[in-house]
C-alpha cells in the first residue's frame, strides 16, 4: 500500500509541475527570430571578437537586426561564411578584404644595446611599465609573448633562438585579438595577398633618425626615400616613421631596395632579377 | 604606542642619513620641467620658445578641477618645449630651460625669516596654494587644493599630518621636521584655518625620537586662540604611511571601500607639503624645489639634498659621491613603493622623492616557485585583501571576480610580494589587474 501511496503523490506532483511549467512557459514565452540560431550555425563558434561584438551570438544577433550587411564582416569565417549569412537573411553580403596580422619590429634582440636587465614577470604589459623594456628602443617587441597567449587559432609562436615574433599567415584569420593585446601596439592587420606576400615598414619607432638608429641598426628613421620612389601614393611618412597603405600598395617592391637600414621587409617573394641574371 | 591593526611588515629600516643635514644642490645649466607632475589633468603651457622667465614664475597653468600649476624653477630663456622620456621611458611633455643667473619673482621672499602670522581668510589662502602649484608631496602628487576643498557633506574634524616616513632609506621628512620645525607648524595652523577646524594631528614613527621632540617642545608657542596640534609617536609598521593606515592609527576610524579619507573627517597632509604651504602662504613662494635622499648601503656620501626642479638627479648623485661599483638597482623613490630606473640623468619633479642604489645582492628577485597557501601575503596585506587569489584572477583575466574581491583597494604598498616565500611577484600582476579593473569600472561609469 505504501508503495502505491508514494508513487501516487510522485506521480500527482509530476503532473501538476508539468501543467504548471507549460502554463508558465505559454506566459513568459520570449519571442526570438528562429534565423538568429541559423545564422549563429554557419558562424566559426570562435567568440574571437574580432567581429567588434562580444562573441558569435551577439554577432548573429546585430546581422538578424541590421537592414543591410555593410560593415558586418566576420574575420575569422571570411567572405565565404559572410555568403552564407547573406543566403539566410536575404541579403548581399558585403565585400571584405582578408586581413593578416604583422608584427611591425625586427626584434633580432641579440642586435639591440639593452639599457637595462628586466628580472619582472614574464608579461609585456607588466614589463611595459618599467622603461618599455629591456632595450633601448622604447617601441620594440618585448618578446613575453601576450600575443601568442591572446591567439585562439595558435597562429602566434615566438622563435626563442632570434626572439623574434613569427606570425602564421595560413593559420591567422585577422581577428585581431593579438593588436588589442600588444601593449606597444606593434601588431598591425594587413591586406592578405596572395601566397601570403608581405611588403611592410617593419618598425614603429617614431623617434628621430639619429635616436632611432642608435636603438636599433634596422629602425626606420623617416627618411622618406621610399614615399618618393612609390608611384602609388601608399607611403606616408608621420612622426619619423613610413607606414606603407596597405590597401594601396601593389608590391612592385620599389621601395625595399631604397630603404637604408632595411626596415622594409618582404615576406613570401621569389627572389628579385638583377640585370647580371637577365644577361 | 598606536599603529594599524590590519597587516604590515617590518622592513630593515636602513635610515643611514636621518642625522646628515640638507645641502643645496647647484642649479644646472639646462632644467627640464615636466608639465604632468600631478594627478589629473597635465597643465597648460603659457609661455613660448625663446620667452625669458624668473624662477617662480608660472609656465602651466592648470589643465582642469584636478590639476596643478607649473613654475619654472629658476631664471633663464625657455630653449624647447618638448616630449622627453622620464626615467621609466615615458614621454612627458616638458618645458626646456637654459639657465641665466638667478634672478626671482619679485614677490617672493628670498629670507629665511619666520612669519608665524597669517592674516588671510580660507579663500585667499586655497587661491594661493592653487597658485602656487602645490601637490601632495607624499608621493601621490594629488593637487592639494582639492584635498582642501572636502565635498560638502562631509564634516572635517582633524587634519593630520603624515611624518611617518615609513619607507626604508628615506629621512628628507625626518630632516624636514628637526631644520625646519617652525615653518611646519605654521604651515598646519594655515591649513587648519583654511579648513575652518582647530584639531590637527602630527603622525611620526617612533624612530624619529628627536623630531618627536623637538616638535613637542615647539608646540606649546603654537597652540593658541583654541589650536590644539599635538604630536603622537606611532609604533613602526610599514605601510603606517598609507592615508587609510595613518587614519586608522591614530583616530581609530576605517575608511571605507571605495570611499574618500574626508568621508571620515579626516584630512591627511604631508610633512612636506604642509612646509610648501606655508612658503606659499607666507612667503608667495610657489614649489620651486623639492628635497630628496640619496643613500645606499655602498654610497660614499649619502645626504638630504635640497634641489630645483628639472635638475637632473645624476647632479644630486655625484654629491653624494656618485653611483658606487656593483650597484645592481637605481630606484627613484623609496625601495617599496619607488620604481627602478635606467639612468639617474632625468630630471627632478615633485614626484621624486629619493634616489635608493642597491647593490646587486639586494636587488635581484629571487627565483618564483609555486604558491604553497601559506596565507602570509593575506596576513601581511595592510587593506585585508587577498594577494595570492587577486594576482591569479589578474593573470587569468578574470576582471569581474577581481572587482568583487575588491581589487581597487589595493594601495600597492608591496607588502604581499615582500612577504612571500616563494617569491611570486604578487604585486605586479594585482597591479596590472587593477588598472584593467579601473578602466572597465571607468568606462562603464561614462556608459
Amino acid at each position: 500500500m505504501t508503495v502505491l501511496y508514494s508513487i501516487l503523490i510522485l506521480t500527482v506532483i509530476g503532473l501538476v509541475s508539468a501543467v504548471l511549467l507549460y502554463v508558465l512557459l505559454q506566459k513568459f514565452k520570449v519571442e526570438e527570430d528562429p534565423r538568429i540560431d541559423q545564422v549563429q550555425e554557419v558562424l566559426p563558434g570562435a567568440n574571437c571578437g574580432g567581429c567588434g561584438s562580444a562573441g558569435c551570438r551577439n554577432f548573429a544577433e546585430r546581422c538578424v537586426k541590421a537592414t543591410s550587411l555593410e560593415g558586418l564582416s566576420c574575420p575569422v569565417g571570411g567572405a565565404e561564411t559572410m555568403k552564407k549569412v547573406g543566403a539566410i537573411l536575404g541579403m548581399e553580403a558585403a565585400e571584405s578584404t582578408p586581413m593578416v596580422a604583422v608584427v611591425k619590429c625586427q626584434t633580432v634582440c641579440n642586435d639591440r644595446p639593452t639599457s637595462n636587465k628586466y628580472d619582472g614577470s614574464m608579461n609585456c604589459r607588466i614589463s611595459q611599465t618599467l622603461y618599455s623594456g629591456e632595450s633601448t628602443c622604447p617601441y620594440s617587441c618585448l618578446g613575453f609573448g601576450d600575443c601568442v597567449e591572446a591567439c585562439q587559432f595558435g597562429a602566434i609562436s615566438i622563435n626563442y633562438e632570434t626572439g623574434s615574433v613569427v606570425v602564421d599567415a595560413d593559420k591567422c584569420t585577422g581577428c585581431a585579438s593579438c593588436v588589442k593585446a600588444c601593449p606597444k601596439h606593434i601588431i598591425e592587420l594587413r591586406k592578405k595577398w596572395p601566397k601570403n606576400r608581405q611588403i611592410y615598414v617593419k618598425c614603429t619607432n617614431e623617434d628621430k633618425g639619429a635616436i632611432a638608429r642608435k636603438d636599433c641598426p634596422n629602425a626606420c628613421i623617416g627618411c622618406g626615400k621610399c614615399a618618393k620612389v612609390c608611384q602609388f601614393e601608399a607611403i606616408t611618412i608621420t612622426n619619423n616613421l613610413a607606414h606603407i597603405d596597405t590597401m594601396k600598395c601593389r608590391l612592385c617592391r620599389k621601395c625595399v631596395s631604397e630603404c637604408p637600414t632595411g626596415a622594409i621587409v618582404v615576406e613570401n617573394f621569389p627572389p628579385l632579377k638583377t640585370k647580371e641574371d637577365e644577361k | 604606542m598606536k599603529t594599524f591593526r590590519l597587516g604590515g611588515i617590518h622592513p630593515k629600516e636602513n635610515k643611514i642619513t636621518a642625522s646628515v643635514p640638507f645641502k643645496y644642490v647647484p642649479i644646472p645649466s639646462e632644467v627640464i620641467i615636466p608639465l604632468d607632475q600631478h594627478i589629473g589633468a597635465p597643465a597648460v603651457p603659457c609661455v613660448a620658445v625663446g620667452d625669458k622667465v624668473k624662477a617662480g614664475q608660472t609656465i602651466g597653468n592648470p589643465g582642469g578641477f584636478v590639476s596643478a600649476a607649473v613654475h619654472s624653477s629658476v631664471s633663464g630663456t625657455v630653449k624647447k618645449i618638448e616630449n622627453v622620456r622620464d626615467a621609466w621611458g615615458v614621454l612627458h611633455n616638458c618645458v626646456i630651460i637654459t639657465v641665466e643667473g638667478d634672478d626671482w619673482m619679485e614677490n617672493i621672499d628670498k629670507s629665511d625669516t619666520l612669519i608665524t602670522e597669517c592674516k588671510l581668510e580660507a579663500k585667499e589662502i586655497l587661491d594661493k596654494i592653487t597658485a602656487s602649484g602645490i601637490v601632495g608631496l607624499g608621493g601621490a602628487c594629488f593637487p592639494t587644493q582639492v584635498k582642501l576643498m572636502p565635498p560638502k557633506d562631509a564634516k572635517i574634524d582633524t587634519l593630520i599630518v603624515n611624518a611617518v616616513e615609513c619607507e626604508p632609506y628615506l629621512t628628507h621628512n625626518h630632516r624636514l621636521m628637526l631644520e625646519k620645525g617652525n615653518e611646519v607648524i605654521v604651515g598646519v595652523k594655515i591649513i587648519l584655518k583654511a579648513l575652518g577646524i582647530n584639531k590637527a594631528i602630527i603622525g611620526v614613527e617612533n624612530n624619529k625620537k628627536d623630531a618627536i621632540e623637538h616638535l613637542k617642545s615647539l608646540l606649546p608657542k603654537y597652540n593658541t586662540d583654541g589650536v590644539q596640534i599635538s604630536v603622537e609617536a606611532l609604533k613602526m609598521k610599514y605601510p603606517q604611511g598609507g592615508e587609510k593606515q595613518l587614519i586608522h592609527a591614530l583616530t581609530g576610524r576605517v575608511v571605507r571601500s571605495g570611499a574618500i579619507p574626508a568621508a571620515t573627517g579626516v584630512v591627511v597632509q604631508n610633512v612636506a607639503t604642509v612646509f610648501a604651504v606655508y612658503e606659499a602662504v607666507q612667503k608667495n613662494k610657489p614649489i620651486m624645489e623639492i628635497a630628496l635622499t640619496v643613500s645606499g648601503k655602498k654610497v660614499a656620501n649619502p645626504g638630504n639634498f635640497i634641489l630645483r626642479i628639472g635638475t637632473p638627479l645624476a647632479d644630486a648623485v655625484a654629491m653624494a659621491g656618485g653611483i658606487p661599483d656593483g650597484t645592481g638597482k637605481l630606484i627613484c623613490g623609496g625601495p617599496m613603493m619607488g620604481r627602478s630606473m635606467i639612468s639617474v640623468n632625468t630630471p627632478a619633479n615633485k614626484r621624486t622623492s629619493a634616489v635608493v642604489m642597491l647593490d646587486e645582492k639586494e636587488s635581484v628577485r629571487g627565483k618564483e616557485t609555486n604558491c604553497m597557501r601559506c596565507g602570509k601575503c593575506v596576513e601581511a596585506c595592510p587593506m585585508g585583501l587577498e594577494p595570492y587569489l587577486l594576482s591569479k584572477m589578474s593573470k587569468l583575466k578574470m576582471y569581474d571576480e577581481a572587482e568583487a574581491h575588491a581589487i581597487f583597494d589595493c594601495i600597492e604598498c608591496g607588502c604581499c610580494a615582500f612577504s612571500c616565500p616563494s617569491n611570486r611577484p604578487l604585486l605586479d600582476y594585482v597591479r596590472l589587474g587593477k588598472a584593467q579593473v579601473m578602466a572597465i569600472m571607468k568606462n562603464r561609469n561614462n556608459k
